[in-house]
């Protein structure tokens, strides 16, 4: 019997708690939105569908950010203008399932543009509801590309004009423009027969997902009465009038009966495939145990200096080793400017227990290979750390007096060995040899991953055991 | 338990917005607004109480999920 009731769809909870507030019934949209409409319609699709427990809604950066208060759908809420990546990312982790990105004109046509045109031109299995309404809803009425022109906002006072800001942008037309989409409508919401046909396109659309068609896109146009300044029921007159007679409303694309259904099986990929393509494959022959002082257990890391140095890789040296021993590790970079010159770094924990950030604001051992480094990041190291600095390189002495302080000319030696460039390995003899908190062996069974040229790997366990030495003579 | 002889809409007042869309889409012209508000600030609309033919035009004209329900005739209430 429940056809002959017309209620709230099973796909809405019943009360929306995840809304803040006290209001846990309404909406958010402002009276007249035709946002409220499009939701009561995919909510229905979905249910006459069955596939609610099986919709995720990929919601936007928009007015209609929100979705997640009121469906009881999977959902993820993205940044501005990438829900079509998004989703894409989801159907292709799970084909199974149906999913639906819903955007604005301005999240998809502006800022998300090129989004959209290329999941379109992929054919990735999703459906994208694109509600139209002309404008920048949620910040206050401003400019959007499908704005008519004439039409005023506020970033448009005296109305769009063409010389300013080109023709309004009919982007079903663009996707249709695209071989790949299966289906393309333009809908609206301007009467009872214009709204039917929304509905009716929604529901086609996410048909022709759960078949497996291809990409489907339902372009909606919907009233926005606020940011237009019109009432509910003028904004309907408008719309009609004026969005109508530029954006027609029809199917642009419906090759839905012809098309072969691609079904897509779940891609599991194992975590030995995954090793391989990162080359972190090799198994350490042995497991190394060490008993380091308290004080040194669980570092927090900065290494720093000019790019080129080998800042970088002496991170991942050490974050590579300390995973193989079983530690939990991270590690994570960060550029100048440029690639090579510019100031590099990059932090590293190495922990016993699980790692809940891998940034470091004050690292309990900072290696600096550049004065600019070690002036700029001495004042982080926590008291009682360690601060090591090349001494070749560095002509000044860091301050202070609360750290443990290591001049170490790692580039003198390094030169000693023939190639400056294995200046980073010494430090991380060094390091190890005074700390203990691994094994030299432990880093040489690694060393063939952060460094790829074979006659590299010799000179490298030279310069680690130079870095060990350089303790023990001191 | 009853079933309904006749077509009727019911308007949840609070869920309403007042934005008329309902009252232009019905084709019965059996909906009015009301001059009291509702807990919101919104003058909410009605059901005149007569005249409904169960079409559910209204329901789709409506913004807001749960702000209108039709019952068809022959539909089964409590
Ligand atoms: C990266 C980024 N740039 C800009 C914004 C500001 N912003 C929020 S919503 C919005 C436009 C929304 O318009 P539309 O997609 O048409 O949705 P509507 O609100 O009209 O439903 C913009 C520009 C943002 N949140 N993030
Ligand atoms: S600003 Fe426009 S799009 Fe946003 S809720 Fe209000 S009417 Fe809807
Ligand atoms: S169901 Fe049809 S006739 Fe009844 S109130 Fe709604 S629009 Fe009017
Ligand atoms: S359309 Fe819905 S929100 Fe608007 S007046 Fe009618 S019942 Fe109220």
């Amino acid at each position: 019997m429940a056809n002959k009731i017309l209620k709230k769809s099973d796909s809405f909870y019943a009360v929306y708690d995840r809304k803040p507030g006290e209001d846990k019934m309404n909406t958010h949209y402002c009276p007249g939105c035709g946002h409220g409409n499009i939701h009561k319609y995919v909510a229905e699709a979905i249910d006459e569908l069955g596939i609610q427990d099986r919709t995720i809604i990929v919601s936007p950066v928009g007015c209609s950010v929100f979705i997640y208060y009121y469906f009881d759908l999977g959902n993820i809420q993205v940044a501005h203008g990438r829900a079509p990546a998004v989703a894409t990312a989801l159907k292709r982790a799970h084909p199974h399932a149906i999913v639906i990105s819903y955007q604005g004109d301005g999240d998809l046509a502006a800022i998300g543009g090129n989004n959209i045109i290329q999941a379109a031109n992929r054919g990735e299995q999703i459906t994208v509801v694109f509600v139209n309404n002309a404008i920048y809803g949620m910040t206050g009425g401003q400019v959007a590309p499908t704005t008519l022109v004439g039409m005023k906002s506020s970033t448009t006072p005296r109305g769009r004009a063409i010389e300013n800001e080109g023709y309004p942008m009919k982007v079903s037309e663009l996707i249709a423009a695209l071989t790949a989409p299966v289906y393309v409508e333009r809908t609206a919401l301007w009467d009872t027969s214009s709204r039917n046909k929304a509905k009716r396109s929604i529901k086609k659309a996410l048909k022709a997902q759960m078949e497996g068609k291809g990409f489907t896109f339902c372009e909606i146009m919907s009233p926005c009465p606020s940011g237009w300044k019109l009432t509910p029921a003028q904004s309907l007159e408008w719309m009609k009038e004026n969005m109508g007679a530029y954006y027609k409303v029809g199917v642009l694309r419906d090759e839905i009966k012809t098309r072969e259904p691609i079904i897509k099986e779940k891609k599991t990929v194992t975590s030995k495939e995954i090793q391989e393509v990162l080359g972190t494959d090799i198994k350490p022959s042995e497991h190394y145990p060490t008993n380091p002082e308290d004080r040194y257990k669980n570092p927090s890391m900065k290494f720093a200096g000019f790019g080129g140095q080998g800042v970088l890789s002496l991170g991942t040296m050490l974050a590579n080793a300390a995973m193989e021993q079983g530690f939990n590790s991270s590690w994570i970079p960060s550029y100048g400017p440029e690639m090579r010159g510019g100031t590099a770094y990059c932090f590293v924990n190495i922990s016993d227990k699980e790692i809940g950030s891998p940034t470091v604001s004050n690292p309990d051992l900072l290696v600096a290979f550049n004065r600019p480094s070690l002036e700029k990041f001495e004042g982080d190291v926590k008291p009682g750390g360690i601060i090591m600095y090349d001494s070749t390189i560095i002509d000044v002495q860091p301050t202070r007096d609360d750290v443990e302080i290591l001049a170490v000319p790692a580039t003198g030696i390094a030169e000693s060995l023939g190639n400056i460039r294995c200046a980073n390995t010494v430090m991380a003899g060094v390091y190890l040899a005074k700390t203990k908190i691994m094994a030299k062996e432990a880093l040489i069974q690694t060393l063939p991953k952060a460094i790829k040229k074979k006659h590299l790997i010799d000179l490298n366990i030279h310069a680690l055991e130079k870095g060990f030495e350089f303790i023990e003579n001191n | 338990m009853a079933v309904l002889e006749e077509a009727k809409i019911v308007v949840e007042h609070d869920q309403c917005k007042g934005c008329t869309l309902c009252i232009i889409a019905c084709p019965k012209d059996v909906i009015i607004q009301l001059s009291s508000f509702n807990t919101k600030g919104y003058h909410p609309v009605e059901y005149k109480g007569e005249g409904c033919t169960g079409c559910g035009i209204c329901f789709y004209a409506c913004p807001e999920p749960g702000a209108i329900i039709v019952y068809k005739k022959g539909a089964v209430v409590e």
